[in-house]
Parts: structure tokens; C-alpha cells; sequence
């Protein structure tokens, strides 16, 4: 045995096993072409030259000796800055399938040293909880076997559709029509919207190509999606665009973008679809937004109106404001007056115990329109671990409450609630969907799903890929350098964007017709659920069934 | 499926005429139960004045026909005439019933000085706090309705049996208007109060169907805290009670009704010429936006009728008669049995976008379409 000092080992030292991500690199099929560790976001992988020693024995001589043969191959660094995020882009660009990350089923020490320089982790994604979660175990059980002729999804005639916006008791409604009063602006929107992801944490190509998606849905297949810009402004070009319509513009406490965006007011074709006021985000309740120099570029500096290549973090709470009470009167009110009350303003919170309480001041303010409540399971493109995994409030219980509070006092779908935070993290988006909507929401907002079914976005719950914050996304998802978002096709993004929406409305059928649901979303329809969880039947009041 | 069957006519006649209407349209259907409701009433031996309410119901003991007037007299009500069924309890499956009363009261001195709006508060509160002693008392009191010139039966069993058991054939109780409804087991639990047809302040519906849209409409009209809106033992109570809201609480005209049950959707909107204003109230009625396969057939106080489809047509009925005597049925067997003498190529089966009305003058239908222009000044 050596001393130790003789080995260069230190504290933050790991081995391959200590790592998630363990590249599996075949030599016997390798051409060094190079194409892996040109593509590796993390340069994880490197090509090295090795000596091998080839034993040689000459039994007529008697005689031992070795020869050498030297060699090119691809090694793994194993230092926490370049270790494998398993993104498989060395895989699916090698000709020859000679490479690929395999998942460390060990307990990997990287766990210890994501604090390297006193920086606790940081990433994009979601919470790292993978597995069923409770959306995926509620069942459509209310089927209607009783009365026949049951529905046909495939030739009846459903509306999808839900109001966004503040819809009046209709007394009131009736009162202020014939006396010429202000009816509150709705839209009718299709009930699964493209949740605020910014122009700035996503790509230009990724932007770009979600809203040719957006547009195709809505004026060709006549799905009226919608979609949110997140905090960060919009490109003026689509703010005096007739697209336009289709955007929810998302204001946030560090504004960034809103100079450009009052600006173009006078100029604006049509309305936006909505404003969106952010509070807060499920993903990480309390933490204001976060786009990292990294990402921070010429052109979403200029739309920022900031410097280039600097953090950008927005503050945790509206800094003009003492209190959300104060924001709801005060800034819903002036949002809309900005508008002409031509346009619904509605506020986004994190889940969270105190939910009910803005709601309840919400209803009481007749600007107000609506309530987009973000559950845990939320994405997001820059956070701290911390935040992400252990902060925040599911969304089906949180929706619940709220849903349940409103109708208690007749006011349910007046404020329309929507919700978001883990829809289809498994893949089950319209069954998520619906069961949230079917709890009470009036529709959902889907982010991290829509960059992976529309984008392919690797990012899982296994922490796999996740450096969204940092600008290096493989897929140029998220990504502000040219050289990555140009691997993305606007086109193709855009194409995926019409296949999910078309699936969605074809799976919401599927769903609703066994129900006999068709001529209206079926909102707060909780007889037709059941869960095989007695606890969580309880608490949301559907039935246990087993 | 339920049978649905509506007769009405200038002339008052037997509810045991729909009954055999019912009969006839036994085919496909279980019998397990009858609701009738008579408006326009007409008893043989009394001369009634339809300004004073009639309590009917079912007291399932003696204690309960006492309680019933204890209530009656401490609310001021005045009895002035008992209909006695001459009842077989034989042919009656159920075995806890006492006493099946029809009973014309007259309204305390002091009702006078209030306002129609009070007056019909007053008179559903008196009903709902029958119903409501009733079951606090083990279900032995059960109060059907209380209203002028209304008159409600509901039993389990066959509905002709339960014709003969209450001697309904009898001819001395008639009405202008009768509704019956044989009810079929439907997805909630046997329950008097679940037969149809329902009724709120002169208002009653029954339908054939399923309302599939049916909790969260309970849900926002219980919200309302209007106290006439409870029960909900049957899924088509709710339809009652939005035609309730529709022309009572609003205050809309009858072909409102199926502008918030079934609205038109954007396309038909778009075309139609008070379009903004029916989208507008689409979007604040959503709550009340019926589903699933129903078709619904209401009365109101003043002996108007209607039938309405659900959006899709998934029920049949169809409206025949002539002037002075008109029936809407489930089956066209039962116009036939109600009004043979009628014309009837002249039948009519509404598509999904009708509003059948009969008015009270009785002469000839109005097929009012949903396209139609909407008859209120002033959204025109």
C-alpha cells in the first residue's frame, strides 16, 4: 500500500461510480469522428490518448517482454463541473452506437458536492420526484351506462372550450346590459394553455416555433390555444402582430419588458389574449424569477432593457407594493385601465396554504379575472434545488379548497381558477387535465410538457439533463447561443405544438364522452371521480373506490 | 327510460286518461313509479276558488297527519276543503302510508297587505318546512306542493295501479292541465321526492333522461341560497329550478330558458342577430349548461307548457293535438292515447333547437327555434 499522498485524492475527488451518469463507450466501434464531445453540453467526455501494455512471451525462447500499443479513446471527466447530466446527445449523434450515459444505480456522491464554492445547486426542471403522481390515479368513474344513446367522440360535436376572464353573476350581467354598464372582457380559450415560459429562458427557435404552433392551431385546426410569455417582455414585431390575440403577456415583479410592450400599445393590432400578473411560481413559491448571465444575450438585453451578460434576478415580491391585498387593488386595476378594460387581468400565485385568502380578495374586486394557482410540480428554467424540492404546495388539493370555497358562496367559475404545477409530467396530460378540471379549475397552463412533447426536452424527474438556468440546453431549447438553438427547428417545434393540441382535444373527448359530457367543460364535475386512496378521496371529496 | 306524458285541454279531464296514456307507452320500461302533477284544478263536489293554495302530500302515520295540522293552523292557514281519495291500499306497494291529502286552504287575513312576491315565498317556505319536519321525523311527512290550483301524486309501483288504488277514474278530480311522469330507477336511490315532475312556485318540470351535467349545477344553484333550491334526490330536479331561475329570478322571457340549458354555439352565434347578447349570456349562465340525453317538459302558473330538447336530440317527444286540447308525450303512442281525435300528420317532434309552447289560450302551438330572433327589447 502507498501513502496517500503519493495519490492525487482530494475531499471533492470522484471516481466514475461516484457519478449519475456513467458513460458506456465501446472502442470497438468508435471511428473517433468526434461528433460526441463536440455535441457534450457539459464537455463531460473527451477523447485521451492511453498506453496499453501487450504482454508477449516466446516459449521457444524462453523469453518474457511487453510491447505497447498506444491508443485514441473517449474517457468521462469526473469533476462536478463536467459530470454527464445524461442528456444522451453523445448518443444520438454518434454513427456508429458506440456511446452512451448509463444511470449510476448506485447512491452517487455527487450529491455531496453540488455546493462547490459556498453555491448551493442551482438548475432548471422540476422537482425531483418521479413516479405516479396523485392526477395520475384519479379515474373517470361516472360512466353513463343508464341512458343510451351514449356519446360518440369520434362524430359528436363537443365544445372544449373555456371563458377566461370574469364572468358576472347573470343578474348582474342582465342589470348592467340594459343600462349600457362595463361587462367584464372574456375569451374563450381552449382549456390547455401554454404556460409563461420566457422569451429569454426559452430559445428564439423555441419561441418562434410555439407560436407558429399557437397560430396554426387556432386559425387552421380552430383550437383556440393560447399561450403566456412569461416574464421578460415579447418581441415588438409580435406585439403589432395580429397574433397578438393568441398571447397572454405576463408581468412580473422586475417588469422586464413591459417598457417595450407599453410602448407599443398605440400600435397594438388587437388586444392580447390576457395579462398575467406573477406573484409567485409553484415550482419556487417565495423566489422571484431568474434568468442567469449565461443567458442574458444582446438581443434579450435589448428587450430586457438591461445590460448584456448579467444575472437577472426579479425581486420576490413587487417592490412598489406592500402586499398582495394592495397589488390586487392597485395593479389589476391599472392593467387593465392600460387596456381600455378591453382585456382580462388575472394574477398567478404559487400554491399554497394561504391560496383562499386571495382568492376571496380577488372575488371581491371587480377587475380581477381569474386565478392561475401553480402547484409543486411546477417547472421552472432557473432555481435553486432547494426551492424546487422542497418548497411549495401540490395543486389538486389547493385547487379543491379554492374550487369548493367559491361554491359556497355561488361564485364558482366567476373568477375562473386555473391551475398548473405537474400536468402531464407523466406523459398524461388530458387525463391530468381534465381531473384538475373536473376538481374545479376551469382550465390548466402546461410548461415543462409542452418543451418536452413539442420540443423533445430531456429533462426528467431523475435529475437528468435539468441545466436549463445555465444556457447550455443540448436541444437549444433553452439556450441564447446561436450555435445550440439553431440544432432546434421552429417548424418542426411548431408541428409538434399542433399534433399535442390535436391529441389533447381527441384524448378531452375520449374523457368526456363515456361521462356524457359534451356541451360544456365539465368543471367542478366531481361525481365522476375516484381514487383508490382513501386518504386523498377524503380530503378531495371524490369517491374512495377500490 | 322514463315516459313522459302531458295533456292539456279547455275542458278539464281525468289524470286517469294520461295514466292510460302511460299505459300505453309501457313498452321498454320498468313501471317503478308515478309522478302526476293537475293545474287548473276541478273537484267534483266543491267549488273551488284557484286563488287559495293546495297542500298535497303524504302523511305516513297518524302522529304526522296531526303534526301536518298543527303546522297548517300555527301558520295561520285556514282548511276549507279535504279531498278524500277513496284509496285500495292493496294495490299500494309501499306499506307506511297513512293518508294520501289534497287539501284547499285559505290564506291568512294578513297575506292581503303583502306583496305577490312574498306571498309565493310564504307559501313554498310552509312547504319546505313540511318536508323538512317530515324528515326530521323519520320521513313520515312528505309535502309535495303547496300552491294555488296544483295539485301533486307521486308513489312507487305501476302508474296505472296507482291510478286505480287512488280511484283517479273517479271524475272527481279533473284538471286542465296534467303531467305524469313514470319514473325508472334512475342513478340515485328510490325516494318519493325523486319522481318527477319537480315543482317550485308554480313551476314544474319532468324529463326523460340523464343530466350528466347535473352536481355542478346543484353546486351553484345551492350556492344562490335561495331556500326553494334543495332536495336534488334526482339529477332533473335542477331543471325545474333553472326554468325557476330563468323566468322568476331574472325575470327572462320562456324562450330564454333554452338559450341557457342548451346554447347556441359560436357559429350559430356569430350568425345570429342578438348574437353578442346571447354569448354574453351563455358565458355568465355556463353553470347552468344541461348535458347527457334529455327532453324536458315544464308548465307553468299560468298553464303555459313547453318542451325542450337537449342539444344533441338524443330524446324522442313529440306535441300533437288540436285547438283546445294538446299532448306531449315520449312516444307518439301516447299523443295518440291522449288526443285520438287529432290530425296526426299535424305532429310535431322538435329538433334540438325548439322551444314547443303551448300557450294558455290553448289554439295552436309555437315552435319557437333558438336561430329565431330573441324577444327582448332591449338587446334588439
Amino acid at each position: 500500500m502507498v501513502s496517500a499522498r503519493s495519490v492525487s485524492v482530494g475531499p471533492s475527488s470522484l471516481s466514475y461510480t461516484d457519478l449519475p451518469w456513467i458513460i458506456q463507450h465501446r472502442e470497438d466501434r468508435c471511428t473517433l469522428c468526434g461528433h460526441c464531445t463536440a455535441v457534450c453540453p457539459k464537455e463531460a467526455i473527451y477523447l485521451a490518448y492511453r498506453r496499453q501494455r501487450m504482454p508477449k512471451l516466446d516459449v521457444l525462447k524462453k523469453s518474457r517482454g511487453n510491447e505497447y500499443r498506444t491508443f485514441v479513446g473517449i474517457r468521462q471527466k469526473t469533476t462536478m463541473a463536467n459530470a454527464c447530466i445524461g442528456c444522451s446527445m453523445c448518443s444520438m449523434v454518434c454513427p456508429n452506437e458506440a456511446i452512451m450515459p448509463v444511470p449510476n444505480t448506485n447512491e452517487h456522491r455527487t450529491l455531496f458536492f453540488h455546493n462547490q464554492k459556498g453555491q448551493p445547486q442551482t438548475r432548471g426542471g422540476r422537482r425531483n420526484v418521479s413516479g405516479p403522481n396523485l392526477l395520475d390515479r384519479i379515474m373517470f368513474d361516472r360512466i353513463s351506462m343508464l341512458t343510451d344513446p351514449a356519446l360518440d367522440a369520434g362524430r359528436h360535436e363537443f365544445n372544449l372550450t373555456t371563458t377566461l376572464g370574469r364572468t358576472l353573476d347573470p343578474a348582474e350581467f342582465l342589470k348592467r346590459q340594459s343600462k349600457g354598464g362595463w361587462i367584464p372582457p372574456t375569451r374563450e380559450i381552449f382549456p390547455f394553455v401554454i404556460g409563461s415560459m420566457s422569451f429569454g429562458a426559452l430559445s428564439p427557435n423555441m419561441w418562434l416555433g410555439l407560436l407558429q404552433g399557437v397560430a396554426y392551431c387556432n386559425e387552421v385546426l380552430g383550437i383556440p390555444v393560447v399561450m403566456c410569455t412569461g416574464e421578460g417582455g415579447c418581441p415588438p414585431w409580435v406585439l403589432k402582430s395580429p397574433y397578438l390575440k393568441y398571447i397572454v403577456l405576463q408581468i412580473a415583479s422586475g417588469y422586464f419588458g413591459w417598457d417595450e410592450i407599453i410602448r407599443a400599445i398605440p400600435e397594438m393590432q388587437c388586444d392580447p389574449a390576457a395579462i398575467e400578473i406573477k406573484y409567485g411560481q409553484g415550482a419556487k413559491p417565495g423566489d422571484g424569477g431568474l434568468l442567469m448571465w449565461f443567458k442574458v444575450s444582446k438581443l434579450i438585453a435589448r428587450l430586457r432593457g438591461v445590460p448584456e451578460g448579467v444575472d437577472l434576478p426579479s425581486p420576490p415580491v413587487h417592490q412598489t407594493l406592500y402586499s398582495i391585498e394592495e397589488s390586487v387593488m392597485k395593479m389589476i386595476q391599472t392593467m387593465s385601465t392600460a387596456f381600455g378594460h378591453k382585456v382580462p387581468v388575472y394574477p398567478k400565485i404559487s400554491a399554497s396554504t394561504s391560496a383562499k385568502s386571495v382568492l376571496n380578495n380577488l372575488v371581491r374586486n371587480p377587475y380581477a379575472a381569474g386565478l392561475l394557482i401553480d402547484g409543486v410540480d411546477g417547472g421552472t428554467g432557473a432555481a435553486y434545488n432547494v426551492s424546487m424540492d422542497a418548497t411549495g404546495h401540490p395543486i389538486a388539493s389547493n385547487v379543491r379548497e379554492c374550487y369548493l370555497d367559491l361554491v359556497a358562496q355561488g361564485k364558482q367559475n366567476e373568477i375562473p381558477i386555473f391551475a398548473a404545477g405537474g400536468i402531464g409530467k407523466n406523459g398524461n396530460v388530458a387525463q391530468n387535465g381534465m381531473a384538475l378540471i373536473m376538481l374545479g379549475a376551469s382550465g390548466v397552463h402546461i410548461g415543462k410538457y409542452i418543451m418536452q412533447a413539442a420540443a423533445g426536452c430531456l429533462g426528467n424527474e431523475k435529475n437528468r439533463c435539468n441545466v436549463c438556468n445555465v444556457g447550455i440546453c443540448p436541444k437549444g431549447i433553452t439556450s441564447q447561443n446561436p450555435k445550440l438553438y439553431r440544432r432546434l427547428d421552429p417548424d418542426l417545434v411548431a408541428e409538434r405544438v399542433t399534433e399535442v393540441f390535436m391529441s389533447i382535444s381527441t384524448e378531452m373527448k375520449k374523457i368526456m364522452a363515456p361521462l356524457g359530457r359534451c356541451q360544456s367543460l365539465p368543471v367542478g364535475m366531481s361525481d365522476a371521480l375516484g381514487i383508490s386512496d382513501k386518504d386523498a378521496a377524503d380530503r378531495l371529496g371524490i369517491k374512495y373506490v377500490c | 327510460m322514463c315516459r313522459l306524458a302531458l295533456k292539456t285541454a279547455n275542458e278539464p279531464f281525468s289524470p286517469y286518461e294520461v295514466l292510460t296514456a302511460m299505459e300505453a307507452m309501457k313498452e321498454g320500461y320498468d313501471g317503478s313509479g308515478l309522478g302526476l302533477l293537475l293545474r287548473g284544478l276541478r273537484f267534483d263536489c266543491f267549488k273551488y276558488n284557484s286563488s287559495h293554495p293546495v297542500l298535497s302530500g303524504i302523511a305516513h302515520s297518524e302522529a304526522a297527519w296531526k303534526r301536518l295540522n298543527t303546522i297548517m293552523e300555527q301558520r295561520g292557514y285556514e282548511l276549507i276543503h279535504d279531498h278524500k281519495f277513496l284509496t285500495e291500499t292493496s294495490l299500494i306497494e309501499a306499506k307506511d302510508r297513512y293518508r294520501y291529502f289534497l287539501r284547499v286552504y285559505k290564506m291568512p287575513a294578513e297575506f292581503e297587505q303583502r306583496s305577490t312576491e312574498e306571498i309565493e315565498n310564504e307559501l313554498m317556505l310552509t312547504r319546505l318546512f313540511l318536508r323538512a319536519n317530515g324528515e326530521e321525523n323519520g320521513n313520515d311527512l312528505t309535502a309535495f306542493s303547496f300552491w294555488p290550483d296544483v295539485a301533486i301524486i307521486k308513489e312507487v309501483g305501476w302508474p296505472l295501479e296507482i291510478g286505480e288504488a287512488l280511484s283517479l277514474y273517479d271524475n272527481r278530480l279533473t284538471s286542465r292541465v296534467c303531467m305524469a311522469q313514470g319514473r325508472q330507477n334512475t342513478n340515485y336511490g328510490i325516494n318519493l321526492y325523486a319522481c318527477h315532475p319537480f315543482f317550485i312556485q308554480g313551476i314544474a318540470t319532468m324529463t326523460n333522461g340523464e343530466n350528466t351535467a347535473f352536481v355542478p349545477i346543484r353546486d351553484w344553484l345551492l350556492g344562490q341560497h335561495f331556500p326553494g333550491y334543495t332536495g336534488y334526490q334526482s339529477d332533473s330536479e335542477v331543471f325545474a329550478h333553472i326554468l325557476h331561475y330563468t323566468v322568476k329570478q331574472l325575470k327572462l322571457p320562456l324562450q330564454a330558458y333554452k338559450h341557457i340549458i342548451t346554447p347556441l354555439n359560436n357559429a350559430e352565434l356569430n350568425r345570429h342577430p342578438q348574437g353578442v347578447f346571447l354569448r354574453g349570456l351563455r358565458d355568465v349562465c355556463r353553470r347552468l349548461i344541461i348535458d347527457g340525453p334529455n327532453a324536458v317538459i315544464g308548465t307553468l302558473a299560468d298553464e303555459t307548457c313547453l318542451l325542450v330538447m337537449d342539444q344533441k336530440k338524443m330524446r324522442p317527444a313529440t306535441v300533437g293535438g288540436r285547438d283546445g286540447a294538446w299532448a306531449i308525450a315520449s312516444e307518439m303512442c301516447g299523443v295518440a292515447a291522449m288526443i285520438p281525435d287529432r290530425d296526426p300528420s299535424l305532429d310535431f317532434q322538435p329538433m334540438r333547437e325548439h322551444t314547443i309552447i303551448v300557450p294558455p289560450d290553448r289554439k295552436e302551438l309555437t315552435i319557437w327555434s333558438q336561430l329565431d330572433p330573441y324577444p327582448l327589447a332591449q338587446v334588439a
